[in-house]
């Protein structure tokens, strides 16, 4: 099979090409936990992006909402009705359609802030591996710094004070805001991995090939270290969507995440919270399980890919 | 040697290295430790004429392989100099024209395991250079030409599509030669290429380097540890210990006529597969740590013939009917 | 009585591609005090060979048949416990990076105690006593202070001498010795090899030495026998086998090593190379390379017959009678 790694982002298409490599397309096929959490995961995504035209109901439109449907218990139980399958909340939304709306925005702010953190995290470590001296002193200290501060208080604060500078914030403002402050103290870990990565690259002899011919230091760093670095770091951005999903539900648990005309799951657990004593347990508790779910499957696959890829991917 | 200046296409003069092993400043200043340098190369001088192969062997520690990368610019030296084709090396490597000797003088490393990028094709790895300095402008001549090179190491241009892991040991080493010969080059350096290759691919390796080194008048700096290889390859050989050189002659000469101690030691200690009854002088100590060599002649505490000059004065090397030794045993006729 | 019986030995690696044969019906013996020497090149399976006889294969590899017997007794297919009071007792092993050979954290002497009193009924008084000795006869100077130090304090060489004085504590029968010079300087490396050849013949233990480097066999071993993808192409006793090779494999081998005494203008090569295990040709495993090849090399695989003074695995040397 002749490809040409001229085009596109070449790194990419040869990791992929690596991927399905029959080893750990094998690893896959034999492992039931990895394709269970894999289907899962895929049922979710396709539930989260396809959302308008896949739930029953649009929960926030307030033109269908009705309040005679307001708590309606799921199909299941007593004064269940079929069309609200999951039943419905205080306002008469759908909850199986509020909870694929939800997963919506709880997966795109996730992967959205992996993929700043994994941006951010990754070029730190290789001026720092790579470039080594005051650029690697200056920006490990930085990694120190934001390694001590608890990941949720600084989100509340940059949340907090993103609120303060602007009152009156257009939603995605607010998005934008709530995705930045969870990558904050994310990238650091993809800093310290690309780091130590790059500090045994650069003295392998391949790199050192490429300086004699003359290849300038970013030119190097781009095309012969960041392919042979990016290995452990996709194992640890799929674990990572994870917990940032749940970071992002637990701000919005608290109040400064998700807006409530758009919610995310966390918004929809903290609104149920309120009912779950009055015997309305179905507004609180499925949301939750999704949560759950998404983050389990996700949690899974991480852990299968980084053993598959571990022992062979030297 | 005669004091006639040939035209030497490398000559390396009084080049030393040094580097700053010490712990990390704040470590050093709390626990009030010394500063610590290793003297990796401390003044060795040579000089290679064109067409011509010069090794360079000794131990783990004796600085062969920083003086290998020296030549090709990876490190700058503390001290010295080494001048190519008429000109200051250093100087140039670092000017903008630096560019057009970095493609007169390559480089084969040991590993042919990590010499090699695992995520590039073969195509790409041995194109690099020719990429670099566009020496080609169309991709299909730039493919042409990898065809050609794989040709003349002895593989298939059909195999530039595959990536390295697809290869043996010896395969990656032809594959790295292969990028090393992408421009023309007139000098390469070669650190123990074949070292870590089994004895039949060795075989073909060398085979192979000396082939290219007749039919393109190359010039190789040629780094071992393995006598044997450097009797087959070479036309001068130097002995290094510590940084130093001791001996430097031409290859017959040191081999059947060893000058220094150490050499005769070296010579001594390789294990022989004929003639292995013979006595053999016993080999004493170990190659002591380079962070804290011994005072004047570094090898005076594993050396039978030293005496109180060795402890305390550094021998220069000296012409001495026709070799170059750096030993006061030698220049003073005791052995 | 042999001390050491290798018979018909299949090591196999059950992958899901089909199951790679690594060692394909491999025998030797060595005798009580003798040093046998295993050379061969990258994947010939020398190193394997002496994985099995210490009972440390990795898995998924394991001993598909044949038989290993120890003074008659077999030790393939032993459960851990009883292979784990064998090891140290009887074998003793050697290995390749002193660096990785010993315990960072534990010092010298306790390692040395420890293997002593494991396998010996002596008190630790003596096994210390012992200890000492053991680092005076490696050859380690102020044994008294050192027995104390860590590894880390001791130079490679210095290491491999620890390393060989931890295989021989129990005093084992049998040395099996891996690479035990490659990561050593070539001065250092005379010295090791002139002490394990004294040392092992001082306590009447077998050695297996198992290395790339024909110059060390010759130097130190009494038998040797050549690897080839997986079988034993030739053993002999050293000198004949290096001066009168009677396998083509071992005489391309011999002619290939760059020799000291003279100048050739080009080594001699042997074409191609060892096949991969996925990929051994039908009959004799060398016909493909091999020079003097004829119809049947091609058709059967050739077990081990006499040859003049060795034994090879070749049909050039079929309806010779021993020397």
């Amino acid at each position: 099979m002749a490809f040409s790694l001229q085009q596109g982002p070449f790194f990419v298409k040869s990791m992929l090409f690596r991927w399905l490599d029959s080893d750990v397309g094998h690893s896959f096929r034999t492992s039931p936990t990895a394709i269970l959490a894999a289907v899962i995961a895929a049922i979710c995504l396709f539930c989260a992006v396809f959302a308008p035209w896949v739930a029953p109901h649009n929960p926030f439109d307030l033109t269908t909402l009705e309040l005679s449907n307001a708590r309606l218990p799921p199909a299941w139980s007593e004064g269940g009705n079929t069309s609200f399958f999951l039943g419905t909340d205080d306002q008469g939304r759908d909850i199986l359609s509020a909870l694929m709306y939800g997963a919506r925005i709880s997966l795109a702010v996730g992967m959205a802030s992996v993929i700043l953190s994994v941006f951010v995290g990754v070029a730190f470590g290789l001026l720092a591996g790579f470039l080594g001296g005051w650029i690697d002193a200056v920006l490990m200290r930085l990694c120190d710094v934001m390694l001590s501060f608890p990941a949720i208080l600084v989100a509340l604060l940059i949340a907090g004070v993103g609120r303060a500078l602007f009152p009156n914030a257009h939603e995605s403002l607010a998005f934008g805001v709530l995705i930045i402050s969870i990558s904050l103290t994310g990238w650091v870990q993809y800093a310290r991995t690309v780091r130590g990565s790059t500090l045994v690259e650069r003295h392998k002899e391949y790199v050192q090939a490429a300086r004699v011919t003359g290849v300038a230091p970013l030119r190097i760093m781009r095309k012969h270290v960041l392919p042979n670095v990016m290995g452990p770091v996709l194992v640890l951005a799929t674990i990572q969507v994870a917990t940032a999903i749940i970071t992002e539900a637990t701000l919005s648990f608290l109040g400064v995440g998700a807006p409530p005309t758009s919610p995310s799951l966390g918004t929809l657990i903290r609104v149920g919270n309120d009912y779950l004593f009055s015997g309305e347990w179905w507004i609180t508790i499925f949301p939750g399980l999704m949560l759950v779910l998404i983050a389990l499957s996700v949690n899974l696959l991480g852990d299968w890919l980084r053993d598959a890829l571990n022992p062979r991917l030297r | 040697m005669s004091e006639v200046k040939t035209k030497a296409l490398v000559r390396a003069t009084d080049l030393a290295k040094t580097f700053d092993v010490s712990a990390p400043w704040l470590n050093r200043v709390l626990e009030g430790q010394p500063k610590m340098l290793l003297r990796a190369v401390d003044g060795v001088s040579f000089e290679i004429e064109k067409g011509k192969t010069l090794a360079l062997v000794g131990e783990s520690g004796c600085g062969k392989s920083t003086v290998a990368r020296l030549l090709v610019g990876l490190y700058e030296p503390t001290r010295g100099g080494f001048e190519f084709d008429g000109e200051d090396a250093h100087a140039a490597f670092k000017t903008p024209e630096g560019r057009k000797l970095r493609r007169r003088i390559q480089m084969i490393f040991q590993d042919p395991y990590a010499s090699l990028n695992p995520r590039w094709t073969v195509e790409d790895i041995i194109a690099e250079p020719l990429r670099e300095h566009e020496i080609l402008s169309d991709e299909a001549a730039v493919k042409e030409r990898v065809g050609e090179l794989l040709k003349s190491v002895g593989l298939s241009p059909l195999d530039m599509v595959k990536f390295p892991h697809q290869f043996s040991g010896g395969q990656r080493q032809r594959i790295s030669i292969a990028r090393a010969l992408a421009t023309h080059p007139e000098f390469l350096v070669c650190d123990e290429p074949t070292s870590a290759l089994d004895v039949s691919v060795q075989a073909q390796v060398l085979n192979i380097m000396k082939d290219l080194q007749r039919q393109q008048g190359l010039t190789y700096l040629f780094i071992s540890h393995n006598l044997a290889v450097v009797r087959h390859v070479s036309d001068q050989v130097g002995v290094m210990y510590l940084g130093r050189l001791v001996e430097l002659a031409d290859k017959h000469t040191l081999f059947d006529t060893p000058r220094h101690p150490y050499t005769r030691m070296l010579l001594d200690a390789i294990p022989k597969m004929h003639d292995t009854g013979k006595a053999r002088t016993p080999v004493s100590g170990e190659v002591p740590n380079p962070l804290n060599p011994p005072s004047g002649c570094a090898f005076h505490p594993r050396c039978p013939h030293a005496n109180a000059r060795c402890s305390s004065e550094r021998p220069q090397i000296q012409a001495i009917a026709g070799v170059k030794v750096a030993c006061h045993a030698v220049e003073e006729g005791r052995i | 009585m042999s001390l050491l019986q290798v018979k018909n030995l299949v090591v196999e690696f059950p992958g899901r591609r089909g199951t790679l044969r690594a060692l394909d019906d491999v025998s030797f013996e060595i005798a009580p005090g003798e040093i046998l020497g295993v050379v061969g090149e990258s994947g010939a399976g020398k190193s394997l060979t002496g994985a099995s006889i210490i009972g440390l294969l990795e898995p998924p590899g394991r001993v598909a048949s044949g038989q290993i017997l120890l003074e008659g007794e077999r030790i393939d297919g032993l459960p851990y416990e009883q292979m784990r009071k064998i090891r140290g007792r009887k074998i003793g092993a050697i290995f390749q990076d002193p660096l990785t050979s010993l315990n960072p954290l534990y010092s010298v002497g306790r390692q040395l105690i420890e293997t002593i009193t494991t396998h010996l009924p002596v008190t630790p008084a003596e096994a210390r006593q012992r200890a000492i000795q053991l680092l005076k006869d490696t050859g380690i100077p102020a044994a008294e202070q050192r027995i104390d130090h860590y590894p880390h304090q001791f130079s490679g060489g210095m290491r491999q001498r620890v390393v060989i004085a931890l295989a021989l504590a129990a005093e084992p029968k049998l040395i099996v010795a891996d690479e035990p010079t490659t990561a050593l300087d070539v001065s250092i490396q005379a010295q090791i090899i002139t002490l394990l050849k004294t040392i092992c013949k001082e306590r009447g233990a077998a050695v297996m030495l198992i290395t790339h480097d024909m110059g060390v066999i010759a130097e130190t071993c009494d038998r040797v026998a050549v690897m080839y993808a997986g079988r034993v192409a030739e053993i002999g006793p050293v000198h004949e086998v290096i001066n009168h090779p009677a396998h083509p494999y071992t005489a391309g081998l011999m002619a290939c090593i760059p020799d000291m005494t003279q100048d050739r203008e080009n080594l001699h090569q042997i074409d191609g190379a060892m096949p991969r295990l996925n990929a051994i040709p039908q009959g004799c495993a060398f016909n493909p390379r091999c020079e003097r090849v004829f119809d049947k090399c091609g058709q059967a695989r050739p077990d081990l017959m006499h040859a003049g003074a060795t034994q090879a695995a070749c049909w050039l040397h079929d309806n010779k009678v021993a020397a």
